[in-house]
Formats: structure tokens, sequence, C-alpha cells
């Protein structure tokens, strides 16, 4: 057994690089992601029907196929639209619209989750329906969302290496650029393991900071 | 002119009409107790009184106005109905000074910093002054309907609504509910409550209402319709809840 | 280049076949595992709840990219053989169906009110058998809509073996899609073949679901 990470120390800096494109591709899906989220939440509640029956229909086609599969299917269709995107834009919109699909459903749970009685107590005090929303459905609804979503977001996090099949440049396609220069295949894809599981972690640290900090009324168990 | 005029008020969900036209004044200052069986209509009346139900005939103005549920100025009107209902429906994720100081602060009803200074008023009302920082989990079934008395007192209601506000309750913390209402009707608040505590209705209330499917079975002072009630559905009731 | 045709879909479908098997193997070898993960976290030892705990982490805090790399390089660097592609594509679906199902059933036991573990236990029952005869099949039950869940993240994420060179079916769409030069046509049709697939599993699983709310 002969392990030699000795040539990797060299493109620390295209790893680090490589890190950071990971990063944007995360924080551009999980934003975009969100905001259909939100809107489709909202719309598969009291949208019209046909809304809600497109809605439906994207969250199954989305949650039965393979993200790859998914991501190549976009990275073909885009061109045929007349929209010549480069990899990692690309990647970035399959990214959103497969964890757009998740999104949806965690949000209308939390927003399904909010008792009729909490929103007619905002209301018998005169509040106005954003009032309503705003200071007596948000928070309670993000408590409950909080686990499903930050665990979707991780899932979000090393998914976006799936981007490296369209040659997208972020840490895994950089992984397999150095792997291809220095022949230390194991070696390579260990440390890129590595700093997967360091952003992991941080984010996963991050998320329990801010749980503390936003939800710190007791709950009945 | 009452303060609550109820024209004749037909309410149906789907083909099932609950409330059969109701009709009942409340002047400013009385204390009308709702009694009745579960099923008879009670909550509705209150719902349809603030406008969380759309009612389906008759009319029910409040100060003169005409109210619907789709009223412009709805808000405004719910700014002078207090209502409290049988499970408090604190907001579990704000203090209690915040779960009281909300809607006087959003509404523009009072200054921020003002806010605290009304908290610890209402909350000495409702004899619950050193709990203002405390949240809502923390606290008895008594002390959190009292909180939510104390969040519709904080809106200086013209009146309140009261749905069975000691039905969820321990029996020995009814008392402590019980009595801050008492105070309240003593300082002259205008109040409709729906309650199967007998003792209050005699004592404290000036109306008492016997609705009986969908109607209004009797109505009178208590004192009268206790010693006397002229229809055997009242006289059942009385009996059954003694 | 030719055009998509039936030989292209009888490919497809054959390759299939070792979508399957990947499937199967993850489930036969990676199930006990998740069992025994389960258990190790439900344990009163608490070396054996750190030790699965760290399994854990580890393994759900790489991409399953990574892993598959991980094994497919690793293995004949540890090992000093060069081992078929289908084992170490297999051991890499076994250990994050391990997992992410010993998670699931985790929460399952964990479900189950520590009560019925004392109650059990004032039987005389032995700590195994308290959990073989009255917490696991309880744990079962509310454990079963999650797993089911869980199948089909697996069989989707069994494309990602296409990336070391295994032929199964999202790789067998990419050679046909290189032949042909119809991504588009042939990729939806792999789409298609997942959805057929995993569309029912996800429709039982919420039926699961569903039936379990109701019974509570
Ligand atoms: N939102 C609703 N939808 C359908 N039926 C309702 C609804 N609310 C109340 N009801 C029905 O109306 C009747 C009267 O209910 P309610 O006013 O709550 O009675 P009470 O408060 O006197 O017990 C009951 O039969 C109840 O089932
Ligand atoms: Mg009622």
């Amino acid at each position: 057994m002969t392990l030699n990470f000795s040539q990797l120390w060299r493109y620390d800096d295209l790893l680090l690089h490589g890190a950071l494109l990971t990063l944007l591709l995360t924080v551009i899906a999980a934003v975009a992601g969100t905001l259909i989220g939100v809107c489709g939440a909202v719309l598969v509640r009291g949208g019209p029907r046909p809304v809600r029956w497109a809605i439906r229909g994207y969250i199954e086609v989305i949650r039965n196929t393979p993200a790859l599969i998914q991501l190549f299917i976009i990275f073909f269709v885009l061109p045929s639209l007349g929209l010549r995107l480069p990899p990692f834009e690309a990647a970035a919109v399959a990214l959103s619209i497969y964890f757009g699909a998740y999104a949806i459903e965690i949000i209308r749970a939390g927003l399904d989750a909010i008792p009729r009685a909490q929103l007619e107590a905002g209301e018998c005090l005169g509040l106005t329906r954003w009032q309503v929303f705003r200071h007596i459905v948000f928070l309670p609804a993000l408590r409950t969302i909080y686990p499903s979503f930050t665990s979707q977001f991780v899932l979000l996090l090393l998914g976006t290496s799936l981007a490296s099949q369209v040659s997208a440049e972020e840490l895994f396609h950089t992984g397999g650029f150095i792997d291809s220069r220095t022949f230390r295949s194991f070696e390579v894809y260990a440390v890129v393991c590595a700093i997967y599981f360091a952003l992991v972690m941080a984010f996963k640290l991050v998320f329990a900071g801010l749980q503390r900090l936003m939800f710190r009324w007791p709950v009945r168990r | 002119m009452a303060l609550v005029e109820i024209r004749d008020v037909h309410k149906s969900f789907g083909d099932v009409e609950v409330l059969k036209g109701i009709t009942l004044d409340v002047e400013k200052g009385d204390i009308v107790t709702i009694i009745g069986r579960s099923g008879s209509g009670k909550s509705t009346l209150l719902r349809c009184i603030n406008a969380l139900e759309t009612i389906n005939g008759g009319e029910i103005r409040i100060e003169g106005e005409r109210i619907a549920a789709d009223m412009p100025n709805l808000r405004q009107l719910r700014q002078r109905v207090g209502i409290v209902f049988q499970a408090f429906n604190l907001f579990p994720h704000l203090t209690v000074e915040r779960n009281i100081t909300l809607a006087p602060v959003l509404t523009g009803k009072i200054a921020k910093d003002k806010a605290r200074d009304l908290a610890r008023d209402v909350l000495a009302r409702v004899g619950l002054a050193e709990k203002i920082d405390a949240w809502p989990e923390q606290l008895s079934g008594g002390q959190q309907q009292r909180v939510a008395i104390a969040r519709c007192l904080a809106m200086s209601p013209h009146l309140m609504l009261f749905d069975e506000v000691t039905s969820a309750l321990d029996p020995e913390l009814v008392g402590e509910v019980l009595k801050v209402m008492e105070d309240m009707a003593r300082q002259g608040m205008t109040m409709i409550l729906v309650t199967h505590e007998m003792g209050f209705a005699r004592t404290v209330a000036t109306k008492l209402v016997f609705m009986h499917q969908g109607r209004v079975w009797e109505q009178g002072k208590p004192a009268e319709l206790f010693a006397d009630p002229r229809t055997p559905e009242l006289r059942n009731f009385i009996s059954s809840v003694k | 280049m030719r055009t998509f045709n039936e030989a292209d879909l009888i490919s497809l479908f054959s390759a299939l076949r070792w979508t399957v098997v990947l499937v199967a193997l993850a489930l036969a070898c990676g199930g006990p595992l998740a069992l025994l993960l389960a258990l190790m976290r439900s344990s009163r030892l608490a070396p054996l709840r750190w030790l699965a705990a760290g399994v854990l982490q580890l393994v759900q805090g790489v991409p399953l990219l990574g892993l598959l790399m991980f094994f497919y390089f690793g293995m004949p660097v540890f090992l000093g053989i060069e081992v078929p592609s289908l084992v170490a594509v297999g051991v890499a679906f076994t250990a994050y169906t391990a997992v992410f199902l010993g998670e699931i059933w985790r929460g399952g036991i964990e479900a189950v009110k520590q009560t019925q573990w004392e109650a059990a236990a004032c039987l005389g029952l032995t700590r195994w058998q308290q959990f073989r005869y009255v917490v696991g099949p309880q744990a079962f039950r509310m454990a079963l809509p999650p797993t089911v869940g869980f199948l089909v993240q697996l069989i989707k994420n069994t494309s990602l073996a296409s990336v070391v060179g295994f032929v199964e079916l999202a790789r067998a769409g990419q050679m046909a899609s290189a032949a042909t030069f119809q991504p588009l046509l042939v990729y939806s049709v792999v789409a298609a073949i997942y959805f057929t697939l995993c569309l029912p599993l996800t429709v039982w699983s919420r039926k699961l679901e569903a039936r379990l709310n109701g019974a509570r």
C-alpha cells in the first residue's frame, strides 16, 4: 500500500477555487430553489386547479427521476430552446429545479402545520394578512421545517458534485482535473471527500447555531 | 341603540343550517351569558359576531355598523371587539409581553416605547404582572388564559367575547379566570360569553340566553329563568348541568 | 451516425438488469449493517453510540460520487488487487444504504416509547428479546414509509455508478446518446424508465405514511 499525497499540495489553490465554486453553486441553487419552493407551496395550497396539477406533476417527475439524468436533459434541452448556457450555469439551473421540487414539499408541510386557530387569533386582533404571516406564522413554520430543510440543503451541497458530469467547474471537477495530471486517483478523491466533509460540518455548525438563535421558545413534547 | 344588534341571523355549513334566525340585543354594559347543549350553535354565533364566519341571512350591527366578512374596515372593527377562545391560542414563539403588545404596536395603537408599560398594566389587571417575560409554554392553563384575556384588553375593546374559556382548564384553575372576568364585568365591560359555569351565569350575568337547535330558545333575567324555566328543554338542561 | 432504434431500447432494458442487481446488492448487504447501526445508536453503551454516530457523520458528509471514487480507487490501493467494478460499486452502495437506512430505522426505534422497553424488561425479556418481540415490530411499522422512500433514492442514485464506468441504465443511456447523437430523446426514455420504476414506490410510501398517521 503506497499513498502519496505530496504531489497534491501544488494544487491547493485549484482545490480552494473548486470549493468556492461548489459553495457558489450550492447557494445559487438553494436560493433559487427556495424561491420556487415558496411560490410552489403557496400555489399548490391555494392556486387554480390546473396550476396545482402542473406543480404536482413537476414534483413527481423531479422526485422520481435521477438528478444526473435531469442534469443531462437540461444540459441538452436548453440549447434547443435557444439558451446556450455554459456548463456551470446550466448545472445551476438544473440543481435549482431539482431543489425547488423538494423545497415545495417541505414548505407546504410547514404551512400546513400551522394551526388555523393561530391565524384566527391574529385576525381577531385586527392584523393584516401580511402581518399575520410575518409575525405569527413565519417563525413557527420555519421551526417546523428547519430540520428537513437544512438536511435537504446538505444533500444539495453534496449533490452539486453531479455538475462535474457536464464538465461544470466545481470541486469534484477540479478533483478529476488533478487526477488527470497526477494519476494519484485515490489520494485526490480522498482529499476532495475531506473538503466536502469539512464544508458539510461547517454548515451543520452554522445551522445549529442559527437554530439556537432563532428558536428560543420552549415547545411542549 | 344597542351596542350589538343581531337580527334574524342565519348560518349554514353546507346543507346544515346551524343558526336558524337568531335575534338578540346587547346593550352597553350588558353581561350576556349564552348557555346550551354542545352543537346548539353558540360558538358559531360568537364567530359570526366577529366576522370569522360569513352569515347567510339577516344582519349583525356593532355600534350601528353593519358587519360582514368582506367589509373594508373589518380590521378596525376587530380592534374594538376582543375574543377569547377555549384553547387560549397564545402565540408560542412570543413572550407574554410580545403576545400582548404585538397587535397594539402593529396597528399603531401605541408607540413601541410605551408597549412594555401597556403590557405591565393589563397583566396587572389579570394578576400576572410577574409573568411578563415568560414564554406561554411555561404557564399553567389558567395563566395562559388570563394572558389571552390581557392580550385582548390591551386593544381596549368596547366588547369582549368569551367562548367557553374555562372548559379546557383543570377544575382548580377555573376560579382564577372567572375572577378576572368578574372584575371586568364590575368595571363595566360589555361581554358576551358562552359558558358552562352556571354559578357565573346566575350571579354575574345581566342577561341569560338559552340556545337550542340553532335558535334562541329562551332569554331573560338569569334569576327568573333559573327559577322558572318556561320550556322543558331549558328545564332539562338546567337539571342536567347541576 | 444512426437514429435511436429498438436495439438501443433493448440495450437500455438489459442494462436495467444491472441497476436492479445493484439495488438488490445494496439492500442485501446494507440492510443488516443498517440494523446493526440502528441498534448501536440506541444502545446503552456510549462508545457504541459514538462509533455509529461517527460512521454516520462521515458517510453522510461526503458526496455519493466521492464514496464511489473512494472505493473504486481505494480498494486496489488497500487490498493490493484489482477488483471488478461491481464489487467496488457494490461496497460503496452498501455503505450508503447502511448509513441512510440505519438512520431511518433508528428514528423508528426512537419513535417507540421508552416505556415499551421497560414493560418488556419487566416481563423478564433479554435486551435482544425486548427488541425482537416488542420494540422492533412497532418500530418497523413507523419506519416502513421512509424506508420505501429511501428505496426510491437508492434506485435513482444507482445512476451514479455510471461515473466509474459500471454499465447500468444511466451508463447505457450515455452510450446510446453518444452513438445516436439524440441525447434529448435517449435521456427522456431513460428518465421515463426510472420514473416508471420509482413512482409506484413513492405512491406506496405515501399511502403507508397516510395510513400510519390515520392509525395514530
Ligand atoms: N366549520 C364548520 N364546518 C361545518 N360544520 C360546523 C363548523 N363549525 C361548526 N359546525 C357545526 O355547527 C354546529 C354548531 O357548532 P357550534 O357552534 O360549535 O356549537 P356549540 O358551540 O354550541 O357547541 C355543530 O353541529 C357543528 O358540527
Ligand atoms: Mg362551542
